[in-house]
């Protein structure tokens, strides 16, 4: 049976997590289990996409137990996509961890814990059944409470509080949602659920589950106004936690708003209008956040937000090359963000601080790092033609189609300040003439580092920026694959059709 | 809490516990019982014992770090998982049987691994808790 293929991303990363607890006492080991488990799910996620996208969309029920009473496993172009960057960012931090975290972390289950994380994205990302997704969710938080928590330092803890307290009240909400779809319609199958919430009359009951999921998923993916816990967090792990944190954890939340609102709830007017401007104010939220920090760190994490908004905006939007444009923008930045997390890392590693004001002369210590660290920087605003550039240009298109000059003029504002934003960064960070600033004892700098650790640290910075660039100028691939998405997407019978085998 | 009676029972008690806990785990498939509940039961037996005894002397009689039951306990339970896939080309987690049942046990299939797999896991994130609390304590 080729639908095997669908659940293989899922188990290869359990068996994963399974050899890593089994080899607990030897950090050395881990390491290469880690290491060469990421690139067999690099290739897993490969094989999976090149079926989806030769096949079409395939399931696998679980247990075999027939749709929609068993737990279906779905891989559509959009979730075999977020595999495969779950892989491609997966295998860069994997390396960059090794190459980084404090061998006390590791001691305590850092890589076990992390391919625990990868295991319950992958099957967010595949599964067809609703409550399955929360559960996933679950794993996904767990896991993530470890890595922010690991090494226990108080800026840690602090920021872990405030990322545990939030992230389960948006489970909580999910899982109330959920309660009220089950009772409306019996189902939690994903596809079943498209079918009986369209014959459901009570529309008003409808609307508020809706609401319900838009607040629980807005949460996660920190759309606007539930975005605080954000950058109040995500500076405090080591940069390869925030790396994965940045790059994929907050787009979960984006997958699973993107798949409930093309597939269960459909059509609706003034939810769409609702979403368009909760991602207007995200985008200028985001923005105006990031204006104001000094950390590098922290202004990544404002950024971010800022740029949930514009994923927010295509789903809004709600037209296929809308969609397709949010997808494109997925793919562009779940790479350039878990690479601007470790870049930060880096430009710790040279410095030992993250504040801009005390940062500078990085350019003329290390001119040829500093033109690789401008890749994801460059990448980000979107000047032409790296790889942000293709997926604004679909959106305001589109905003243009339906003559919203707000949304417009949010989404320039957002892309203006993201460049003053990273010019800032290159003047104060690369440009400026470097502070004297009093050495750390004991801290490793980069200087200081072995060959290997050198380029354990930047292999990965290195691998991802070349994923930017193909991004930027293979944009007609990528533009082929949005626009696949975004039709399997707009036109959800086929996802029905797959599921439920009518 | 080291009385001598305590510690008399404990003798008698650490395995009726575990055979108790065994019945309930193969009791589970169609009634109540199963994998957690059994593997509860036979933390229940070490920490009795533990509390009797000392952790030092539970310790040795372990042997092994019940930590590693967590790897192990989920080795079986995914191989239980895996089985269909390899044995009859069947979707993930299927329940496979073996036609026969056995004398004593019962029906054999996949998931009676799978719950052995939860039961093991269960043991050692209990005993692992429950251990580190004792030692920081």
């Amino acid at each position: 049976m080729i639908q095997h293929i669908v659940l293989y991303p899922i188990i290869v990363q359990l068996l994963l997590a399974i050899l890593l607890l089994f080899s607990w006492n030897s950090v050395k080991i881990q390491k290469y289990i880690s290491a060469g488990g990421s690139i067999i799910s690099l290739l897993v996620a490969i094989g999976l996409m090149i079926t989806v996208w030769n096949e079409g969309t395939l399931t696998i029920q679980a247990g075999g137990w027939k749709a929609p009473f068993g737990i279906t496993f779905v891989a559509d172009a959009f979730a075999a996509t977020m595999v495969l960057l779950t892989a491609i960012s997966g295998i860069a931090v994997s390396f960059f961890t090794v190459g980084t975290i404090l061998k006390a972390r590791l001691k305590f289950g850092f890589l076990p814990v992390l391919h625990f994380l990868f295991l319950g994205l992958n099957g967010a990302f595949l599964t067809g059944d609703i409550f399955n997704l929360y559960v996933w969710f679950e794993i996904i938080i767990i896991s993530s409470f470890v890595l922010i928590t690991l090494g226990g330092e108080k800026k840690q803890i602090e920021g872990a509080v405030k990322y545990f307290t939030l992230n389960i009240f948006a489970s909580i909400i999910f899982l109330t949602a959920i309660a009220v779809l089950y009772g409306l319609t019996g189902s939690l199958n994903m596809a079943d659920l498209a079918l009986k919430i369209a014959a459901l009359e009570n529309r008003g009951l409808v609307e508020v589950t809706a609401i319900l999921f838009l607040i629980g998923f807005g949460i996660k993916a920190a759309i606007f106004p539930l975005y605080f816990w954000l950058p109040a967090s995500y500076h405090t792990p080591p940069p390869a936690v925030s790396a994965v944190f940045g790059g994929l954890l907050t787009k979960v939340g984006v997958y699973a708003l993107i798949r409930v609102f093309t597939l269960i709830f459909v059509g609706d007017a003034f939810l769409e209008n609702i979403i368009l401007v909760l991602a207007g104010f995200t985008m200028v939220a985001g923005a105006l956040g990031a204006l104001a920090q000094n950390n590098i760190a922290k202004v990544f994490s404002y950024l971010i937000i800022c740029h949930i908004g514009y994923m927010i905006l295509g789903l809004g939007l709600y037209t296929e090359a809308a969609i397709a444009g949010a997808i494109f923008y997925i793919i562009h930045d779940i790479v350039v963000k878990t690479n601007l997390f470790m870049v930060s890392g880096l430009i710790y590693r040279i410095k030992g601080t993250y504040s801009m004001r005390d940062l500078g002369g990085i350019y003329a210590k290390y001119p040829l790092l500093s033109l690789l660290m401008i890749v994801p920087l460059f990448s980000l605003v979107g000047i032409p033609p790296f790889s942000g550039f293709w997926p604004k240009l679909s959106l305001i298109t589109e905003s243009f189609k339906i003559d919203n000059y707000w949304l417009i003029a949010a989404l320039l504002f957002g892309t203006f300040i993201t460049l003053f934003v990273v010019a800032r960064i290159w003047a104060e960070v690369f440009w400026k003439k470097g502070k004297k600033i009093p050495e750390i004892q004991n801290f490793r700098y980069f200087h200081l580092l072995k060959i290997e650790k050198k380029i354990e640290i930047i292999g990965p910075i290195v691998f991802l920026a070349i994923i930017s660039l193909y991004i930027g100028f293979g944009a007609e691939n990528i533009q082929q694959l949005a626009m696949r998405v975004g039709e399997e997407l707009m036109n959800n019978e086929n996802y029905i059709q797959a599921v439920l085998g009518k | 809490m080291k009385t001598i009676i305590l510690r008399t029972a404990s003798d008698y008690l650490l395995p009726l516990l575990l055979l108790f806990s065994i019945f309930i785990l193969l009791r589970g498939h169609y009634l109540p019982g199963g994998g957690f509940v059994g593997g509860l039961i036979a933390s229940i037996a070490f920490v009795l014992h533990a509390f009797a005894n000392g952790l030092e002397n539970t310790k040795t009689l372990l042997r092994l770090h019940p930590g590693y039951l967590m790897p192990l306990g989920l080795l079986v339970a995914a191989l239980a998982g895996l089985s269909p896939i390899f044995i009859e080309n069947l979707p993930f987690m299927t329940g496979i049987w073996f036609q026969e049942p056995l004398p004593v046990i019962g029906m054999i299939g996949s998931a009676l691994f799978f719950d052995i797999g939860v039961y093991l896991v269960v043991i050692g994130v209990s005993l692992t808790i429950i251990f580190t609390i004792t030692e920081s304590a």
